[in-house]
C-alpha cells in the first residue's frame, strides 16, 4: 500500500500543484482509512476538529500589505486638530500621566535612555504618528518603517501602558509643550 | 468524505497532516503490528485518535480542566481535548516558581492555628455553580491534612481565600458547593474527639466509640465576590465521612455524603472498618439545616481557627482568627438528616443530572446500588426505618432502592454522567470504566485504563447538564505508559471520547503529582473574564511606587525600606548602599507595565526565599536579611525584552554599626535621569 501511494504521489508531483495534490492524496488516504477500519470509527474527527478550541477569536491579525506611508503611523488615531497654542490645562494632564507611564524610559531633553529623548519629537513626527506609537507600540514597530528603525536602534519594545486615545492626546500637549519651551 | 475533501480545499497543510496521522495509525492496524508495549494501547486506540486531540498551534483548547494535585498541595489546570499543561497554582504549597507562600503578600496565606503549614493534601477541585451549572466564578478545593477550604478566582487563576475547618480531621470528604453556591460544605474524614473547647481532646484511644465525632461544615459563601464564612456545623456520629455530593432538581435541597467506619473502630481499620455488611450514606437536608439554624437550634463553642483572605487591590493577604462556632446536633433537629444504608466502604456518591438517581459506589462492593429520591421520600413519609444510630433514623434498604448494577467490575469508586442516560463508572481494582444506562442499570460498554483508576471526571458531569463528549480518567499508576523515570513515575490521566455508542481511548498525559478528582468547564465561560494585567491606578499596596520618582530606600531602626519599580528592562533604583549586616531589607517591587503578560521577576544573591514574581501593575514583597558584607547583585528572573540580561542592579551591604549611609540611584546623576532627583 505505501508503494501504491508512493507512484501516484510521484505522478502528481510532477503534473499538479500542491492544494490538487494535498486533496486527491486525501481521497486516496480516506478510501484506504474506510477500506481498511472495522466500520466503529465512523470518526468524528472531522467534526471534533471543528469544534476543538475557542480559537479564532483570539487569532493574530492576517497580515496586511503596508499602506504607503503617510507619516501618520498605524494605529486608532487618523486626524488630530491641534490648537496654534498651547492648552495647558491638558499638557498638565498629559505631564502627570508622562510622570506615570513614560518616564521610566524616556527623558525629555535629547537624551536616549532606554527610548529616545523627546526633545523636538512634535517636530520630527506627525501628531498622529505620536499619538499611535503611545497607544499602538507592538503593531508599530512591526509594521510603521520608522518605528522600525527605532526597534533597531534601541532594542527594546515600546512598553504598551494601555493608554486610552484621550490621555494619548493630553501627552501630545505636553510634548508639544515641552518643545516649544526650548 | 465530501466533508473531508472541502476541509481540504480550505485547509490543506492541515488535512494533509490529518491524512498522514490517520494513513499512519491505519497502516499499524492493518498489519496488525504490536508495536512492543504498545499492544493493549493499538486495541483500545481509535484510529483518529491524534487528530482528536490535536489542538494546532495558534489554536486554543476547546475545554479548561482543573485537576488536584494530591500530595503537592496544588492544582494544575489542563487543555482538553490536547491535555497540554497550562499552569500550575499553587494553593497549599509555598510555589518557588512565582512566591507564592515565599514573599510577605501571601504567606499569610498559609497561617492556620497549627502556625504556618505550606503544604497540605489537596484532593477535591468543585467549580462554583449557579442554577446547577458551571458559571466559571471561582475553583473551591479541599487541604486535606490540616483541614482547610480554599477559593481559587478564575479571573486570575490565583488562591484569594483559605478557611481553616475546626472540628475536622482530614477535611476529606469536600468541599461540595450546592446549586447556587449558598453554601460549601465539608465534611470530617476522621472524626476526633471534641473537647468542646476549640480543640482535640486528650482521650485515651480505646474510647472512640464513646468520645469521637464528625463534623460537617456549612460555609456560606457571598453571591457577589465569593468570600467565604463559616456559618455552622453539624455535629455527626463518630465514622469516617468520605465524600460529598449534592442533589439537582428535585433533590436540590439535599446533600449527601458517604460514610465508612459505621463499626467505630479505632485500630486496624482496614479490618476493623469492614465488619459491618453494610456502611451508611447520610443524606441532610441542607435548607432545613439552615432554618433550623435560623430558628436558634444552634449551640455554640469556642474555636480557635484561620480564616485567611487576598485583597485584590493590595495584592496583600490577611488573617483573621476566628474563636467561637455554632453547630446542631441532629438528634434535636427532626427531618434534618437520615442514614441510608449502602454497601461497606462506600466511596462515590454521586447524583445524576435529573437530580432523581444517587449512585453509591462501594470498593468491596459486587454491585452498585442506586437509590431512588422519590423512593427515599416515600420511605421518610411512611416511616420505613430500620431503627436508628445517634438519634438519626435509618431508612430500610429495599425501601430507597431503585435498583442494582450486577457485575460491573471490580472496585467501583466513583461515577459520572453523561446527560444522555448514561452513567460511567471507574472501576479501581479492574482498572476499567464501565458505561451503563440509568433506565435498565444494564452494563454497554467497558474500556480498559492504565492503571488503578480512582476517579473520573467528565466536563459537567456531575452537574445538571453535562457537557458529555469526553471522560478523563485519573490512574494512580503509571507503570509502563511513559519513558521509565526512576521508582517514582509521572501519574497519569486519560482522556476518553463518549460522544458515540463505544468509548474510544484518545490521549494519555502525565499529571503533576497525584490526580485525585478534576472539574473542566468550557473554556468560553472563563477565558473571556481572565484578567491581563492589574490596573496600576487601583494598586493600593502600602509600599506602591507607582512612578519612578515615588522609589526610595529608607531605614526605620534595622529595617531597610526599598521601593522599587520594575519596566523593560531596568529597576529603579539599581544601585543602593548602606544596608548593614544583619538588617532586615523588604524590597517592595512594583512592576510599572501595563502590558498582558510582562511579569518581572525579582532576586537578590543569597536571599533564602523565592524569588518574587510581579504581576504588571502589582507590587510583591522579598524579604532578605543580609549576613555576610560585600556586594550582592540582584536582577530580574523573568525574560521581559532584548535587554533582559541587563535587568540587573546592586547592593553594598556593609558591616553592623559602619558609617556608611543610604543612598540609591539609577544610572548617572549627571544624565539628570526621572526618578534620580529624590536621591539626596
Amino acid at each position: 500500500m505505501k508503494t501504491q501511494i508512493k507512484q501516484v504521489r510521484t505522478t502528481l508531483t510532477a503534473t499538479l500543484l500542491k492544494p490538487v495534490q494535498l486533496g486527491i492524496m486525501a481521497l486516496l488516504c480516506g478510501t484506504i482509512l474506510f477500506g481498511c477500519s472495522s466500520g466503529d470509527n465512523e470518526s468524528n474527527s472531522t467534526e471534533a476538529q471543528e469544534e476543538t478550541g475557542i480559537a479564532g477569536q483570539e487569532e493574530a491579525p492576517a497580515e496586511e500589505a503596508p499602506a504607503a506611508d503617510n507619516g501618520k503611523g498605524i494605529g486608532p488615531v487618523t486626524t488630530v486638530e491641534v490648537g496654534a497654542e498651547i492648552d495647558d490645562a491638558l499638557a498638565t494632564t498629559g505631564q502627570s500621566l508622562f510622570e506615570g507611564k513614560c518616564s521610566a524610559c524616556h527623558q525629555l531633553s535629547d537624551q536616549k535612555v532606554v527610548g529616545p529623548g523627546l526633545a523636538g519629537v512634535t517636530e520630527r513626527r506627525k501628531p498622529e504618528w505620536i499619538m499611535n506609537m503611545i497607544i499602538n507600540p507592538e503593531e508599530m514597530t512591526k509594521k510603521d518603517p520608522e518605528a522600525k528603525k527605532l526597534l533597531a536602534e534601541h532594542l527594546t519594545q515600546m512598553t504598551n501602558q494601555n493608554v486610552n486615545e484621550q490621555d494619548a492626546r493630553a501627552i501630545l500637549e505636553f510634548l508639544r509643550k515641552n518643545d516649544k519651551a526650548s | 468524505m465530501e466533508t473531508l475533501i472541502n476541509k481540504l480545499k480550505t485547509a490543506a497543510p492541515k488535512a494533509a497532516l490529518l491524512m498522514a496521522l490517520a494513513t499512519g495509525a491505519v497502516l499499524q492496524s492493518c498489519t496488525k503490528s504490536d508495536g512492543g508495549n504498545g499492544g493493549a494501547t493499538a486495541d483500545a486506540l481509535s484510529s483518529d485518535a491524534a487528530s482528536a486531540v490535536y489542538v494546532a498551534p495558534g489554536k486554543h483548547d476547546e475545554l479548561y480542566s482543573f485537576l488536584s494535585g494530591g500530595f503537592n498541595g496544588q492544582v494544575s489546570v489542563y487543555g482538553l481535548p490536547s491535555g497540554r499543561l497550562l499552569k500550575i497554582i499553587p494553593v497549599f504549597s509555598q510555589h518557588a516558581e512565582n512566591g507564592y507562600g515565599y514573599n510577605e503578600e501571601t504567606k499569610a496565606m498559609l497561617q492556620t492555628s497549627h502556625g504556618f503549614v505550606p503544604w497540605d493534601d489537596l484532593h477535591h477541585p468543585k467549580l462554583s455553580r449557579t442554577d446547577g451549572q458551571t458559571d466559571g466564578r471561582w475553583l473551591f478545593v479541599n487541604g486535606n491534612n490540616t483541614p482547610r477550604v480554599a477559593r481559587v478566582d478564575l479571573k486570575t487563576f490565583e488562591t484569594v481565600e483559605i478557611m481553616e475547618i475546626p472540628n475536622s480531621a482530614g477535611n476529606h470528604c469536600s468541599p461540595y458547593p450546592t446549586n447556587n453556591n449558598e453554601y460549601v460544605i465539608a465534611g470530617t474524614r476522621f472524626s476526633v474527639p471534641l473537647d468542646m473547647k476549640g480543640s482535640t481532646g486528650d482521650v485515651a484511644l480505646d474510647k472512640y466509640e464513646e468520645e469521637f465525632r464528625g463534623s460537617i461544615s456549612f460555609i456560606k459563601v457571598d453571591p457577589k465576590e465569593g468570600d467565604m464564612e463559616l456559618d455552622f456545623q453539624i455535629l455527626v456520629p463518630g465514622f469516617d465521612y468520605d465524600l460529598a455530593n449534592g442533589g439537582k432538581g428535585p433533590s436540590e435541597d439535599w446533600v449527601f455524603f458517604t460514610t465508612y467506619n459505621s463499626e467505630k473502630s479505632g485500630t486496624l481499620k482496614e479490618i476493623g472498618a469492614s465488619q459491618n455488611d453494610k456502611d451508611y450514606l447520610a443524606a441532610i437536608n441542607w435548607k432545613l439545616a439552615a432554618k433550623y439554624a435560623k430558628e436558634g437550634k444552634l449551640h455554640e463553642m469556642p474555636a480557635n481557627y484561620y480564616h485567611n483572605k487576598l485583597d485584590k487591590n493590595t495584592h496583600t493577604a490577611k488573617s483573621t482568627v476566628k474563636k467561637k462556632v455554632r453547630y446542631l446536633l441532629p438528634e434535636e433537629c427532626p427531618g434534618m438528616m437520615y442514614l441510608l444504608p449502602a454497601p461497606k466502604s462506600p466511596h462515590g456518591i454521586d447524583v445524576d443530572p435529573s437530580g432523581e438517581f444517587m449512585v453509591v459506589s462501594g470498593k468491596l462492593a459486587s454491585a452498585i446500588p442506586v437509590f431512588s429520591f422519590a423512593k427515599m421520600q416515600d420511605a421518610i413519609k411512611n416511616k420505613q426505618f430500620d431503627g436508628e444510630k445517634n438519634g438519626i433514623p435509618v431508612l430500610k434498604y429495599e425501601s430507597v432502592l431503585k435498583g442494582e448494577v450486577k457485575e460491573p467490575g471490580l472496585g467501583p469508586l466513583h461515577t459520572e454522567f453523561d446527560g444522555k442516560g448514561n452513567a460511567y463508572t471507574s472501576m479501581f481494582v479492574s482498572s476499567e470504566v464501565v458505561k451503563w444506562k440509568l433506565k435498565d442499570l444494564k452494563v454497554v460498554d467497558r474500556i480498559p485504563v492504565y492503571y488503578s483508576v480512582g476517579h473520573l471526571m467528565i466536563p459537567g458531569g456531575d452537574t445538571k447538564e453535562p457537557h458529555g463528549k469526553y471522560l478523563v480518567a485519573m490512574n494512580k499508576i503509571t507503570k509502563d505508559r511513559y519513558l521509565p523515570t526512576g521508582p517514582e513515575l509521572a501519574h497519569s490521566a486519560q482522556l476518553i471520547d463518549i460522544s458515540g455508542e463505544k468509548m474510544k481511548m484518545l490521549l494519555d498525559f502525565p499529571t503533576v503529582a497525584e490526580p485525585h478528582y478534576a472539574q473542566a468547564i468550557v473554556a468560553s465561560k472563563v477565558a473571556p473574564n481572565s484578567v491581563k494585567f492589574h490596573k496600576l491606578d487601583e494598586n493600593k499596596h502600602p509600599q506602591a511606587a507607582k512612578k519612578e520618582s515615588e522609589a526610595n530606600v529608607t531605614r526605620k531602626g534595622n529595617k531597610v525600606i526599598v521601593k522599587m519599580t520594575s519596566i523593560r528592562s531596568h529597576f529603579t533604583p539599581d544601585n543602593i548602599e548602606g544596608v548593614q549586616v544583619g538588617d532586615t531589607v523588604l524590597f517592595h517591587v512594583t512592576n510599572l507595565e501595563q502590558d498582558w503578560d510582562v511579569p518581572h521577576g525579582f532576586a537578590v544573591m543569597g536571599a533564602n526565599t523565592a524569588e518574587t514574581l510581579i504581576m504588571p501593575g502589582a507590587t510583591q514583597t522579598l524579604r532578605w536579611v543580609p549576613k555576610k558584607a560585600g556586594v550582592y547583585p540582584m536582577y530580574c528572573t523573568d525574560f521581559c525584552s532584548a535587554l533582559h540580561q541587563e535587568m540587573q542592579g546592586y547592593v553594598r551591604v556593609s558591616p553592623k554599626g559602619s558609617n556608611v549611609p543610604i543612598k540609591f540611584s539609577t544610572g548617572k546623576k549627571k544624565q539628570n535621569i526621572p526618578g534620580v532627583a529624590s536621591a539626596k
